[in-house]
């Protein structure tokens, strides 16, 4: 009953955790899966979201949710204009130089941020207290239960605008065969930058739930959870929305795992080995297939 | 009638360092089926991503229906009234058939408008209608050429382009794609039709263009061309 009790709890704890990784990972997988990048900076929209949610419940007094809203939107509009600047005039040069250009907008976010803010690390006002649920001794805190919540209402209105929506549609014909959507009359650039638009603003929130759920907020905070992000994202078949929410999910409950029942150290090496695994045995991620092309 | 619909007028088109088309010229009337035929990597693909706004002339310029359109962007080039089926058809795999259909008429607000389309469609393909809900991945090579075409009539353009509608088809199927070809045509959409089976496209065509190497090396009624010598030779079989 102890162990099941203990397992239970840390499945809690990597679902939260869990919930995180996929928020991110959304968009680095809408990202590849638009314009075949593996945007290196978005750790660090991140950590730009976390940042303006913190400023808004500090600085402005803001609630939560007013908070989670003004982060969501300002940080999409940084995406936005991240791609606009940087990533847009390289639409036809070779894919190396626009990745070596998203780690380079990933240290100027970095370094910026740091100037402005200072590198010390902030602690996110406690929301909630001692908020918490207890379920036969398996404890949901109010943190927990905030991150479950948002998580699932984005994760449906995401499904709704890229399976229902107009835009949604060219999003997706966007990523499958770009100059095939020009020929529908699809404005390609103009649904990159939706794109960017909507996966910034998804990692946007990530950060300042992880604000919320750790308390501590530092402009390098974006490094680690953006590759545990990339790791989710390969786990679950990069370019493949579903494939990025199961990776985010499992990679959680690794890593509670890890954490709870060996020692927390082996925590990030437990994450890097399911990407060696990943890339070992199934290099197409869990939901991926080999395509085929029908000619 | 003999109104002229596009006008390109001598453009040089690069693939890099590549010069694949070397000063083309064509013109194609309202109402007609003009082709462009000639062998693999002559061009004409190459033209008529050019028409499309996918590649953009060094020199030269394209006009349709009396505005210059050279250098504009591919989508803008649609909303104008330019549709293209592609070569290998390029349905969106990963989507139903529906959807597909549906993309074609991204240009249009007019919901109205594109449900009579839609069943305009689904009567000229009665399967894309019983395949609706499909994956469009799934369906035959055929059944996949009607969508493309489908696809592309949803825009309700003005001209159409096609790029070899009869690639990999049997030819009980190519004589059905070139039938409807010559319906659409007939219901007052004007088609320009790239095709390496000149035999099959000089039969519906009123007029032909023959492409070599990047230049247009014969031009007139399809009638005279499907009877010229040099034709016969070279892209009839005998």
């Amino acid at each position: 009953m102890e162990v099941t009790q203990q397992v239970l709890q840390q499945l809690i704890n990597g679902i939260s955790l869990g919930s995180i990784y996929a928020l991110i990972a959304l968009g680095y997988t809408m990202i590849y899966g638009i314009i075949k990048l593996i945007n290196f900076a978005h750790g660090d929209i991140y950590m730009v979201g976390a940042y303006i949610g913190f400023f808004s419940i500090t600085q402005a007094g803001l609630g939560v949710i007013p908070s989670l809203m003004i982060s969501l939107v300002t940080t999409g509009l940084l995406g936005m204009a991240v791609e606009r600047i940087a990533y847009r005039p390289l639409r036809h040069a070779p894919r190396i130089s626009v990745l070596i250009t998203a780690i380079g907008v990933s240290f100027f976010l970095e370094y910026t941020s740091m100037y402005f803010v200072s590198p010390t690390p902030r602690t996110f006002p406690a929301l909630f207290g001692d908020v918490a649920v207890d379920f036969m001794g398996i404890v949901i805190n109010g943190q927990q239960m905030l991150i479950l919540g948002i998580t699932a209402i984005l994760m449906v209105v995401l499904t709704y605008i890229v399976q229902r929506t107009k835009t949604g549609k060219a999003m997706r014909a966007t990523s499958f065969d770009t100059e095939t959507a020009e020929l529908m009359g699809i404005n390609s650039d103009r649904i990159i930058s939706i794109t960017f638009g909507i996966g910034s603003a998804l990692a946007a929130v990530a950060g300042v739930l992880v604000g919320i759920y750790y308390n501590s907020i530092d402009p390098l905070m974006g490094i680690m959870p953006g590759l545990k992000a990339f790791v989710a994202a390969v786990l679950g078949g990069i370019g493949i929305l579903p494939g990025a929410v199961v990776g985010g999910l499992i990679l959680g409950v690794v890593e509670a795992l890890v954490s709870g029942f060996l020692s927390s150290t082996f925590r990030d090496a437990a994450a890097f080995a399911i990407l060696i695994l990943v890339l070992l045995v199934r290099p197409t991620g869990l939901f991926g297939k080999n395509t085929k092309e029908k000619v | 009638m003999a109104e002229t619909m596009l006008q390109i007028d001598h453009i040089d088109v690069f693939y890099g360092a590549i010069h694949a088309l070397k000063g083309v010229s064509l013109e194609v009337q309202t109402g007609e089926i003009v082709t462009l035929i000639g062998a693999n990597g002559a061009g004409k693909s190459t033209t008529l991503r050019t028409i499309s706004g996918l590649l953009a002339p060094k020199a030269g310029t394209i006009t349709f229906l009396g505005a210059d359109i050279t250098g504009k962007k591919a989508h803008e080039i649609v909303k104008d009234g330019i549709s293209q089926v592609p070569e290998g058809r390029r349905v969106f795999a990963e989507m139903t058939v529906l959807e597909n259909l549906e993309l074609g008429a991204f240009t249009r607000t007019d919901k109205a408008g594109i449900a009579s389309d839609l069943e305009m469609v689904f009567a000229r393909f009665p399967r894309l209608k019983e395949r609706r809900a499909q994956l469009a991945g799934t369906l035959s090579g055929g059944e996949q050429q009607m969508l493309a075409m489908g696809r592309a009539l949803m825009s309700r353009p003005k001209l159409l382009l096609l790029d070899e509608p009869s690639m990999g088809l049997a030819p009980l199927l190519i004589r059905e794609i070139f039938d409807i070809i010559a319906d659409i045509n007939k219901e007052g959409t004007t088609v320009l039709l790239v095709e390496q089976n000149a035999n099959m496209a000089l039969s519906i065509a009123s007029r032909a263009y023959v492409l070599e190497t990047g230049r247009i090396t014969l031009s007139g009624a399809a009638k005279e061309l499907a009877a010229s010598e040099d034709v016969r030779k070279a892209y009839l079989g005998g």
